[in-house]
């Protein structure tokens, strides 16, 4: 196994009276996307500043290619913060250039701006740019070194989905040009699809660690059945089910999905507005976490 | 070099496409000098101001009773002065009318080309009996008259560069580091010093530029005196926003609340205003306040300026001035880098 691009070992960030970051170590294997989940205030955005050098830890460090995170690494890496503010009275291009100056390595501009999409607006200033387009100029900002790991925080949080997809798209191309991404997002949909790994934090620890499917595998071993209250009308006894009531739906957990589905057919059940599904990586958080990602 | 100079170019282009600001450096100097050029332009024709030096009372009334009704004229205010070299500039700039000399002779010198001095000179004689008034040793002096606009222009020009450096800089830095700004840019190799410096060039390129402008549209508009050195002016005002523009940086080096920024800007700003010599001389302040002003960078401002321009100064004249200031720049900055945090 090829020697992680960057490790996090045993990490502490207490601020008065909050430990924000308890103990957290893992590490990133190059090339990959790791994903970092929790619901707010669960620690994420401390421990990837302290990752990306902009908070110092209590204790702990950060190793990047297995030496604490220094001048190297400033040049190699790229950040999307979760929120910034840019300086103004610049257009999106002036933008692009003062960032390309700070670094000894760049991309090619006009690849840049076409791998972000950012032609049509690229002599607008940046205080007149929709959700979508800033944020996609925040990435381009994050590009513009050539990085070799990017930190994304929660990159797509207020975008429409139509927005939010787009993104996802450019967040795979910069996956196929091998580089190590850093993911935090409120997003489970976002996880599945972009992650290669993940780490779930709750209270500054992480709770727990892997790939989606590994991790989906690990904890769950049923699919659900979900239908109507109104629908789920079953005369006596019926096999020994967990079933769940809430908001006017019954889902069954099961795990033969064959044999339920039959039972429920011969016993007269209106199947017409039944759905079946698998569990999901929010199943997990709410399982792990006792409450939903978007908090 | 290349990451400064991109810093700076980015700053550029930030202060000089925000309209409103620029605008408001510029006009509000312009709009003060004509202010001033209106305001004091009928002033004082009919009061007279005659400088006695060595005016022990014994003098004065020793000549009084020989005849010489003048120390009794109306509408001439009559002022002890302790040095005559000065006062006698004073004449040259038409701040005096006249100027006696009790202590030998008696002698007094008016302005060549000064009308008050000259009806001045008619009243001395009138009022003297005899050729008593005659007797008295005339010596002339020549100069252009200093107004008061000609005075308070260069506390005005120093007062504005004053405000763009303290705001120009220590607000800016402030709501760079509130709204995120200084904080992405610690994300990339860009040094401190290397931020700092390109907004201290910054700063310091537009705000001479401005006041280059300022001094060039109010000499247009009310032709005032400038009796020195372009280059000593210059010097002057180089040093001084230097001075001030590291004083903001102390101030912006740690704080992100732009409401306290405000606040101490403004108490910073306000005492300047007041006790620098902008609008009125030191002169006649009680001596703690003199002192106090001597810690104020701009009253070495308006000093050396004043001096340059109204009594054409040389570098030597203003060298303490200077010294004062390239000091307090020292401390200032060195205050401000080292207590400086991007967050």
């Amino acid at each position: 196994m090829p020697a992680p691009i960057i490790k996090v070992v045993n990490l502490f960030k207490h601020f008065a009276g909050v430990k924000a970051v308890d103990g957290v170590s893992f590490s990133i294997r190059e090339g990959s996307c790791f994903g970092l989940l929790g619901p707010n205030g669960a620690g994420k955005t401390t421990t990837i500043e302290i990752m990306e050098g902009i908070m110092s830890p209590t204790s702990g460090e950060v190793l990047y290619k297995g030496i604490p995170i220094g001048s190297q690494f400033k040049q190699e890496a790229g950040i999307q913060f979760q929120s910034t503010s840019l300086q103004e009275f610049l257009t999106v291009a002036e933008t692009l250039q003062l960032f390309q100056r700070l670094y000894a390595r760049s991309v090619d501009f006009d690849e840049l701006v076409e791998i972000c999409a950012l032609g049509e607006f690229l002599q607008r200033d940046n205080r007149k740019l929709s959700g979508g387009q800033r944020q996609r100029l925040l990435l381009a900002i994050a590009l513009i070194n050539d990085p070799q790991v990017v930190f994304l925080d929660e990159p797509t949080t207020g975008l429409d989905p139509q927005s939010r997809r787009n993104f996802w798209t450019l967040i795979e191309n910069i996956k196929a040009k091998n580089k190590t991404v850093l993911l935090t997002t409120h997003y489970m949909e976002e996880a599945a699809q972009l992650c290669d790994e993940i780490a779930i934090m709750d209270h500054g620890h992480i709770i727990a660690q892997g790939s989606p499917s590994a991790l989906l595998a690990e904890h769950f071993d049923d699919i659900l059945v979900q239908l109507p209250e109104a629908d789920f009308a079953l005369d006596g006894a019926h096999p020994t089910w967990e079933i769940r009531r809430a908001n006017g739906m019954v889902t069954i957990h099961t795990d033969n999905v064959h044999d339920t589905i039959r039972y429920l057919h011969e016993h007269n059940v209106n199947l017409a507005r039944m759905e079946v599904r698998s569990r999901t990586l929010e199943d997990l958080f709410l399982e792990l976490t006792g409450q939903h990602l978007r908090g | 070099m290349h990451r400064f100079l991109a810093v700076l170019h980015a700053r550029n282009l930030e202060f000089l496409r925000d309209r409103a600001a620029l605008s408001w450096n510029v006009l509000l100097p312009v709009f003060l000098v004509l202010g001033f050029a209106f305001l004091f332009s009928g002033e004082e024709k009919t009061l007279y101001k005659v400088g006695l030096y060595g005016a022990d009372g014994r003098s004065s009334q020793s000549l009084s009773a020989r005849g010489t009704a003048f120390f009794d004229t109306k509408y001439i205010e009559f002022i002890s002065v302790a040095d005559l070299s000065r006062a006698i500039v004073k004449v040259q700039h038409h701040q005096l009318d006249m100027l006696i000399d009790l202590s030998s002779g008696p002698r007094y010198w008016v302005n060549s080309s000064s009308a008050n001095g000259y009806v001045l000179e008619r009243v001395l004689w009138g009022t003297s009996a005899g050729d008593e008034g005659r007797a008295l040793t005339k010596e002339t002096v020549s100069g252009r008259e200093i107004r008061y606009v000609d005075w308070v222009i260069p506390g005005i020009l120093a007062m504005n560069m004053m405000f763009s450096c303290l705001f120009g800089i220590g607000y800016v830095i402030v709501r760079y580091r509130k709204n995120g700004v200084l904080k992405r840019l610690k994300a990339t190799p860009l040094t401190a010093v290397e931020f700092l410096s390109a907004q201290v060039l910054s700063r310091l390129l537009l705000i001479i530029a401005i006041t280059v402008v300022v001094f060039i549209g109010t000499d247009l508009l009310v032709d005032f005196v400038m009796l020195g050195s372009y280059a000593t002016l210059l010097l002057v005002f180089v040093l001084g926003a230097l001075c001030l523009i590291c004083l903001a940086l102390t101030l912006a080096a740690r704080t992100a609340s732009e409401e306290f920024a405000g606040g101490a800007l403004n108490l910073l700003a306000w005492p300047m205003m007041i006790f620098s010599g902008v609008w009125f001389s030191l002169e006649g302040l009680h001596p703690l306040a003199r002192a106090f002003a001597q810690t104020l960078p701009l009253t070495h401002i308006v000093d050396a300026a004043r001096a340059v321009m109204n009594d054409g100064a040389t570098l030597v004249d203003i060298f303490p001035n200077l010294l004062v200031l390239a000091l307090m720049s020292v401390i200032f900055l060195a205050i401000g880098a080292r207590t400086f945090r991007w967050e």
